[in-house]
């Protein structure tokens, strides 16, 4: 027996003295994630977890949005558009090639955006590009689209991850092996643990300084602290806020606090009693004390929000005043609406921090005016389907994370049920608007609406809270679209 | 029947047992989990999804079908080897599971080894000195094993070994092909926050056992013949001893290959238990279905060798069903 336990002592001996954590060459970097996405195709899914790996790495659009959420020139390096506004002319840039070594031309862009809008299309968001009638490939370098009607943010949707630019000749495997143009190739992935992409070499635009990324899958928050804390890892974009403290004083680290697209909010169902009335929706906005669920539910990051709308846009305007925090007033709307003594009503919260927390601070402050709140805790899927797709629920909290997502208000079929015509009439005119300023102006009218009527209770905007190795630059500190993009990162000295 | 006979008409109704669970409960996991709530399709497009689309690929997931329809052609494959097509990783579920395995199955084992290495050892000792200090000092570390969580045993291997010393990475997985070295170093941490509990159970029931055989007359015999305690002990006590451990080694083996997911989260390592908690949560439930049955048929075979182990150790058990 005790050799045995001799035998066992010199074999955890061995392991340990064979022992040793690699350090990360300085062109390399390792970046914890923690989603794993599903399949690596942008185009046939919508998961943020897919364009952190992919969008603007592997695959890249006509256009891209850079880090302050404007259009830059990507695979089209100039483009012109007709005087009516529906006809876009792109020139190409020449010399590209796909990773597989075939080359980009003005075919690959039809086949693009055929597939997209063809009859077995899985793309999450065709309706985007739906408005095209016709694409004409003019010469190898030179595409042309014309639309069914001008769209004010055309150029915009073709950055997004669903429209990146992929090969008939690999677009079929993309979900397990992607292939597209980007900076940098997929090289494996390691289902479950790792996805490791690899600078591409003969990339057309300017080179990047890394020449490795791995994206690790860790879920836990303390094994996230404890991984950064060995160096297994350098850096991650989203990490607990209630952990921050660990690397706020650390000098090996650097903590990068921005905002993201996502408006959180306290979806109401307004097709349901008592919340069609409007002054029982302006009592509960009156009973939201943003602050205190910040700080609580998010631990002071993020931004409080007004209307649905990221304070970033340039189109913001800040409207948190509109209904402010004021429980008498909200006592009295609730009495005058015909609920003096207020009403019980569910709360489904998804499994999400922000959101669980949110919940029990929204609970207690509701209390406060007399509306019990029984809340029920769900997963993703169970949420999708009751909330979003049977619309079986009273109030939920979550959080919109796409760019520019104001137009789901427009839609009376959208689980929260809002159908206001003028409000409809509005976002078409906009969506429709070329002019900057014409179309700040629509904007601005159309979030004043929203606030007014409290469609939803606006809670705030979700922060950014990446944590990197204090050596590392060049990441983006605010996320105005879903991706972790790579092209500028580089270690220091 | 001669003893061979018998040992035949033992192994084959315990086949028949096998084979009848199995039936069962493929068709348990199949109709429960039709029952959750949830739908791929919109859990893969996201809420801001064209209605259109979501359609579209329920219709290309084949989840139109009914349920009847499903259930048959999910068993037909399984019995053809192919488990189809993961709805959300668009990758075959055989294939997913499989490279799984290289991860839980080494896991598993390195575990059971190190409980085995550790606990039997610490139990024998322990009944030796039955009342002794070290019996005591044995016996408490077993029970402090035991009320030890996995998860903050890993965390506290992971802040000493890898966040202080920097002896072994904190987590992940290399895999074998590309680094067996690194691959081995991953599964070190691991497989000790997993073993610990077992290796004290195994401890514990080590040291009952034995304690309870040393005072039965066959050892009185072999002491009379002039053996010490320890030579009889160790050439007629541990033999008869291993009965009740072998019961506990093979419950335990089921218990790591199927509860490994707790570790593997710790260890951020791509093992089946994660495997089967992220497509429970993304509703890929031709995968959960997939990795279930594996896991069913990984336990029950267990039990089906230990059932035989037991009969091979233990000849009562094979007379015994004769009546």
């Amino acid at each position: 027996m005790n050799k045995m336990l001799k035998a066992f002592g010199i074999v955890l001996g061995m392991s340990a003295a064979l022992a040793g954590v690699a350090q990360a060459a300085p062109t390399e970097v390792r970046i914890g994630v923690a989603l794993e996405p599903p399949m690596l195709d942008p185009t046939a899914g919508a998961a943020e977890a897919i364009d952190i790996v992919v969008y603007q790495n592997i695959f890249e659009g006509l256009t891209r949005i850079d880090q302050n959420g404007e259009v830059q020139p990507g695979l089209a390096e100039s483009w012109t558009i007709s005087d009516d506004g529906l006809t876009y002319t792109f020139k190409l840039h020449d010399g590209v090639t796909f990773h597989d070594g075939t080359s980009f031309d003005a075919e690959d862009v039809k086949f693009t955006f055929d597939r997209i809008l063809g009859e077995n299309s899985v793309n999450a968001h065709k309706e985007f590009y739906t408005p095209i009638t016709a694409i004409t490939v003019v010469d190898p370098l030179t595409v042309s689209m014309t639309l069914d009607h001008v769209v004010g943010r055309f150029l915009f949707d073709l950055g997004r991850g669903d429209a990146v630019i992929v090969a008939p000749e690999s677009a079929d495997n993309n979900a397990n092996e992607p292939i597209g143009t980007g900076p940098f190739a997929f090289v494996q992935w390691d289902k479950g643990s790792r996805v490791v992409l690899e600078a591409y070499g003969p990339y057309w635009g300017a080179p990047v300084h890394l020449t490795k990324a791995t994206y690790v899958f860790i879920s836990d928050t303390a094994t996230v602290t404890n991984a950064l804390l060995a160096g297994d890892i350098d850096g991650t974009n989203n990490f607990a806020a209630e952990a921050l403290a660990v690397f706020e004083g650390n000098p090996q680290f650097k903590v990068l606090v921005g905002t993201t697209e996502g408006e959180t909010i306290l979806a109401t169902n307004n097709r349901k009693a008592p919340f069609d009335n409007l002054k029982v929706r302006q009592a509960m906005a009156h009973a939201i004390d943003r602050k205190a669920i910040i700080d609580g539910a998010t631990y002071g990051y993020g931004t409080p929000i007004g209307a649905p709308f990221a304070p970033h846009n340039p189109y913001y305007v800040d409207l948190t005043d509109t209904y402010s925090y004021d429980p008498a007033a909200a006592k009295a709307l609730l009495a005058e609406a015909g609920y003096p003594d207020g009403f019980a009503a569910t709360l489904k919260l998804p499994p999400v921090a922000y959101a669980r927390l949110s919940g029990q601070i929204i609970a207690s402050q509701f209390a406060e005016i007399g509306i019990k709140l029984n809340l029920i805790n769900v997963e993703w899927a169970q949420w999708l389907e009751d909330v979003y797709s049977n619309k079986d629920f009273d109030l939920t909290i979550v959080s919109h994370v796409e760019p520019f997502d104001i137009g789901n208000y427009a839609n009376p079929d959208y689980y929260f049920g809002y159908d206001n015509k003028q409000f409809q009439a509005l976002i078409e005119t906009l969506n429709g608007t070329i002019d900057e300023a014409k179309r700040k102006e629509l904007a601005i009218e159309a979030q004043t609406i929203l606030a007014k009527d409290a469609v939803n209770g606006y809670l705030f905007e979700l922060a950014q809270t990446g944590v990197w190795n204090a050596k590392l630059t060049g990441m983006w500190q605010n996320s105005p679209i879903e991706g972790l993009v790579l092209r500028d990162i580089a270690w220091t000295e | 029947m001669g003893p061979s006979a018998i040992m035949t008409a033992y192994i084959a109704r315990r086949l028949i047992g096998f084979g009848v669970t199995l039936l069962v409960a493929a068709m348990v996991i199949f109709y429960l989990l039709d029952l959750l709530p949830g739908d791929p399709a919109q859990f893969i497009l996201g809420i801001n999804a064209t209605p259109d689309s979501v359609a579209r690929l329920r219709l290309q997931m084949g989840l139109d079908a009914p349920a009847y329809q499903r259930f048959v052609e999910w068993l037909g494959g399984m019995l053809r080897g192919d488990f189809g097509m993961s709805y959300t990783q668009r990758a075959p579920v055989a294939s997913l599971i499989w490279d799984r395995l290289g991860v839980t199955l080494p896991l598993a084992l390195a575990a059971m080894v190190i409980s085995i290495l550790v606990g039997l050892p610490l139990g024998i000792l322990a009944a030796r000195r039955r009342g002794k200090a070290l019996d005591t000092s044995i016996m408490v570390l077993a029970q402090t094993g035991v009320a030890i969580p996995n998860f903050w045993f890993g965390m506290l291997l992971t802040l000493i070994f890898a966040v202080g010393l920097r002896w072994l990475p904190p987590g992940g997985f290399t895999p074998w092909g590309e680094d067996s070295g690194a691959a081995l170093r991953g599964l070190i941490l691991p497989s000790l926050a997993l073993a610990l509990p077992q290796a004290s159970i195994l401890a514990r029931v080590m040291r009952t056992s034995l304690v309870e055989v040393a005072g039965q007359d066959f050892i009185r015999t072999a002491r009379a013949k002039g053996l010490t305690m320890d030579e009889a002990l160790w050439r007629h006590g541990v033999r008869n001893a291993m009965l009740p451990v072998l019961t506990i080694l093979g419950l335990q083996f089921a218990y790591l290959i199927a509860g490994t997911i707790v570790v593997e989260n710790v260890f951020y390592l791509p093992g089946l238990g994660r495997l089967i908690y992220t497509a429970i949560l993304e509703r890929d439930l031709i995968l959960v279905r997939g990795a279930t049955i594996i896991l069913i048929i990984a336990v029950t075979s267990t039990m089906l060798l230990t059932d035989i182990a037991y009969a091979v150790v233990d000849p009562r058990l094979r007379e015994g069903s004769r009546t």
